[in-house]
């Protein structure tokens, strides 16, 4: 007897489900802010309010969902191939020096839209770098990628408090960053895009690299499901004895879907060095990567899943910054356990929800399947 | 009716949409042996999943000795009596016997009273059933045929009155599954009950005394299986009349394609699995190499198709050299004419998750008519798929469909027409029919034998000895890695039988 299998409807397994699990996060995250003593109810609208209501909000959720998106689509392309690849932090951290290195280059001399193309491959080419080494470990000795990417983590950490005490640091400063870069090196808002809407983005860092993290969502969709590449990737996730018996060579997809995955991450790098800060600052990173594996698990590794997910994620930090200003009883960890259980409810229990739905919509369709019986006899 | 063992009423199941278990009623009368035959996906396993609570019945009831009882899981079948004889085995490979048959029946945290009154309960076990096994011997270092007589004695110590056993014979020689039949025999006279779940018809036919036929999720009949004939039978099974012989012509062998000289393989663990093997495969000829599953065919299969290396030896496809030893690669191989339907679809030669026409493109994905420039033609693959599926009748027709929801047969067909339709100069296929029901079996038959006749030449391998000489020209029997024997297809199968258990190869080699 094969596996029993049952086959839901498109808008109930990627809407339905995913809204479910949500909306019970948010319940226990309640009962969490009701121990504490405060008002769920509050909580909930200082985090909707914070991270929707006023332009500048949005612009602030927005500017970390854009971040989101990179390291999301990382952990999925390498998902895909079934690769775990939880080195986006340490790839993103290390794609920063590539960006830091087009600015410091070319920022007093170019406008942004010459340096901002070189910015994209130096980090992209940093980040590809910085994953290939865990890729050629895994393809040629056999090193766990997850045992490595982890490890090179630590490696980039290191590497960058070096860089950034002292190759990267102008001399006679004491801060450990770069020089800040001149108008060459700073993004443009894109304030014109909430204008639309009527909205004022104000001092939120929405900026340009928002519109190439929706284009390389794009190009990630168009890799996996339209290019022979993206189809090798994808039989050897799924099977790999199969991508062998196809003649797929496993090495040769492990070693360049590592690297366009750590492309991705680094490309992270670009929206808080270029977009906010215009310098590179030590631990810029602060977890993003870690949220990306969040992020593509909740978005199911689909390009069309994974930017909601950033946006749900950009709200979050957003929204619960909001929330520990407004509501001080309420700290910045709080915040974090609302997170983890987005994550725990998301991603970790996603299928808990599913036998019973499925066997609500079953029931459904055997109804319905009797009725048009009747009507046809 | 008190000599009724297990009765099952309207038992009803379902998976989502499949109903697997359509209001099944069945009566298996004491100590006789109960056969349930049908084709894969029938829901005999489902039925048996049932009765030995894996699965819960959503409606119906289970009378155990005429009383109702509810088996929730496996721990309530083992006290209403029930033991079950797993298609896969369900033992530790490290443990010794003894060990394995106390498994999760201790008795107490402190082993060495259990393991006494074990060795008791064995012995007595042994004495009363003839089923010999040494108590001390490890599991792993044990032939299938013992293996599985530990499974027996573990539905015995656990004392089963009824004992289930699911297509016991797959993995078994035929003098295995010959002393197999006698063990159970020696139960019924003993007074248990044996229900037997198989798909082939012969051992029905041989061993049991009643039989019940389920279709569809439907169990469409029950016999007295004396007065019933192996046509009846499948006819039942199928719901029409089919044809158990291939109708096929004489061969007419031409030059040779495939020139396998000295060909040697060794498994992960440095174990040799095929035994500098040598033959020739020559166009407009099936040749068939039979043997039980596991002594070498799939590493010699691996080997030529360019997925596992070989240690030493040769392999001439069309005159050329493969570097079988070194850097052959399938899709080279695919391209210099030779398609290798695999032994196992489910992992090598599908991907489950994929859609249809993703997997009709499996291996051949660098073909020039599915690419534009790096990207995939999707409208030309789908096309392509669609025409195929018209050809190869798969159902339901639907190149979007995800593989993993056809059938075992139609998804066979589409490795089929996949490996088929290009007109390779050699076929390799492994396992043809493995999990296939009988309708398509006779489709997968004629397009085989099709090849040949098209001048095509066709390695084929199989544990199912009545394929193999079915469709075979030439019969090549393989024991420990070894070609032990060439035989026409017109042997018998006691004379295949015992090459196949290394009897008579040995007095071959000899002489």
């Amino acid at each position: 007897m094969s596996t029993p299998y049952a086959k839901l409807p498109g808008w109930v397994e990627y809407g339905l489900i995913p809204l479910i699990n949500l909306a019970v996060a948010f319940l226990v995250a309640g009962l969490v802010v009701l121990l504490v003593g405060e008002n769920p109810l509050e909580a909930a609208y200082h985090l909707i309010n914070g991270a929707f209501g006023r332009g500048e909000y949005l612009g602030f959720t927005l500017y970390y969902a854009t971040t989101f998106i990179f390291t999301g689509l990382a952990v999925a392309v390498a998902f895909h191939a079934g690769l775990f690849n939880i080195g986006g932090e340490g790839q993103a951290y290390v794609g920063g020096i590539g960006v830091a290195l087009a600015c410091l280059w070319l920022d007093q001399t170019m406008p942004w839209f010459v340096v901002f193309p070189l910015a994209i491959l130096g980090s992209a080419f940093f980040g590809a770098a910085w994953a290939f080494l865990p890729g050629w470990l895994q393809a040629k000795r056999g090193s766990h990628i997850v045992i490595t990417t982890i490890m090179f983590n630590f490696i980039a950490s290191s590497l960058m408090v070096y860089l950034l005490t002292r190759v990267l640091k102008p001399l006679g400063s004491m801060a450990p960053q770069t020089r800040t870069f001149a108008e060459g090196g700073q993004l443009p808002k894109l304030d014109w895009l909430l204008a639309i809407f009527g909205l004022n983005v104000g001092t939120a860092p929405f900026n340009v690299s928002f519109l190439l993290a929706l284009v390389a969502a794009f190009c990630v969709w168009l890799l996996i499901w339209r290019t022979k590449l993206g189809y090798e990737m994808r039989t050897m996730g799924h099977s790999p004895s199969a991508a062998r018996y196809a003649g797929m060579s496993e090495s040769r997809i492990t070693v360049i879907t590592m690297m366009i995955s750590g492309g991705l991450a680094g490309m992270m790098a670009l929206n808080p060095i270029m977009g906010e800060q215009a310098r590179m600052q030590l631990d810029f990173v602060q977890g993003a990567g870690f949220v990306g594996i969040a992020v593509a698990l909740m978005g199911r590794s689909h390009p069309a899943g994974i930017i909601p997910a950033a946006v749900l994620f950009g709200m979050l930090y957003q929204g619960g910054a909001e929330i520990s200003f407004e509501m001080p009883s309420i700290s910045r960890d709080m915040i974090v356990i609302i997170q983890g259980l987005v994550i725990l409810f998301a991603g970790a229990l996603e299928n808990m929800f599913r036998p019973a739905i499925t066997r609500l919509f079953t029931m459904q369709s055997r109804r319905a399947a009797v009725v048009t019986q009747t009507k046809g006899a | 009716m008190d000599n009724i063992a297990i009765e099952l009423r309207g038992i009803d199941k379902s998976f989502g949409p499949v109903h697997a278990n359509k209001n099944i009623n069945l009566k298996v009368r004491k100590g006789t042996i109960h056969g349930i035959i049908g084709e894969n996906g029938a829901g005999k396993s489902t039925l048996m999943s049932i009765l030995y609570g894996f699965y819960q019945a959503d409606s119906g009831e289970i009378l155990v000795d005429g009383k109702p009882v509810a088996i929730r899981d496996p721990n309530a079948a083992i006290a209403a009596g029930i033991g079950m004889v797993h298609q896969h085995f369900m033992l530790v490979e490290n443990f010794t016997v003894l060990e394995n048959i106390m498994l999760g029946a201790e008795d107490s945290q402190i082993l060495n009273k259990g393991i006494a009154k074990a060795r008791v309960e064995l012995k007595r076990l042994e004495r009363e059933y003839a089923l010999e096994v040494d108590p001390d011997a490890v599991i792993e270092e044990l032939p299938v045929g013992l293996q599985q007589r530990v499974e027996i004695l573990k539905a015995l110590y656990r004392r089963a009155d009824i004992l289930i056993l699911d297509e016991p014979t797959g993995v078994l020689t035929p003098a295995e599954a010959d002393h197999l039949f006698r063990v159970l025999e020696q139960l019924k006279s003993q007074g248990k009950t044996v229900i037997l779940i198989t798909h082939k018809l012969r051992e029905i036919m041989a061993i049991t005394d009643e039989v019940s036929v389920m279709r569809r999720g439907e169990m469409v009949a029950t016999r007295t299986t004396a007065e019933t004939s192996v046509e009846e039978l499948a006819e039942l099974m199928v719901g029409r009349r089919v044809l158990l012989r291939v109708e096929k012509g004489e061969a007419k062998p031409g030059e040779v394609k495939l020139a396998v000289e000295g060909l040697t393989v060794k498994d992960g663990r440095g174990v040799t699995m095929v035994d500098n093997v040598s033959f020739n495969l020559r166009a407009g000829e099936i040749v068939g190499i039979a043997g039980v599953a596991g002594n070498g065919q799939s590493e010699l299969l691996e080997a030529i198709s360019g997925i596992r290396r070989a240690v030493s030896g040769s392999v001439l496809l069309n005159g050329k050299p493969i570097d079988v030893t070194g850097r052959a690669d399938p899709s080279e191989l695919r391209d210099r004419g030779l398609a290798h339907v695999p032994e196992d679809r489910h992992h090598v030669g599908l991907v489950l998750k994929f859609e249809e026409c993703e997997n009709a493109i499996l291996g051949y994905h660098h073909d020039k008519r599915y690419l534009n420039g790096v990207f995939l033609d999707v409208d030309a693959i789908r096309k392509d798929a669609e025409k195929r599926i018209g050809e190869y009748d798969i159902r339901p027709p639907n190149p979007r469909l995800k593989t993993a929801n056809f059938s075992g047969g139609n998804q066979q067909k589409i490795v089929l027409a996949r490996e088929m339709e290009r007109g390779p100069d050699v076929l390799i296929i492994g396992q043809p029919t493995r999990g296939v029901d009988v309708g398509a079996i006779e489709f997968i038959h004629k397009r085989i034998i099709e090849m040949r006749d098209q001048g095509k030449a066709v390695l084929l391998v199989s544990v199912e000895l009545d394929e193999i000489r079915a469709l075979s020209d030439r019969i090549l029997v393989m024991f420990a890695g070894r070609v032990v024997g060439e035989r026409d297809p017109d042997a018998t199968e006691g004379e295949l039988g015992l090459l196949m258990a290394g009897v008579e190869g040995r007095k071959e080699a000899a002489e």
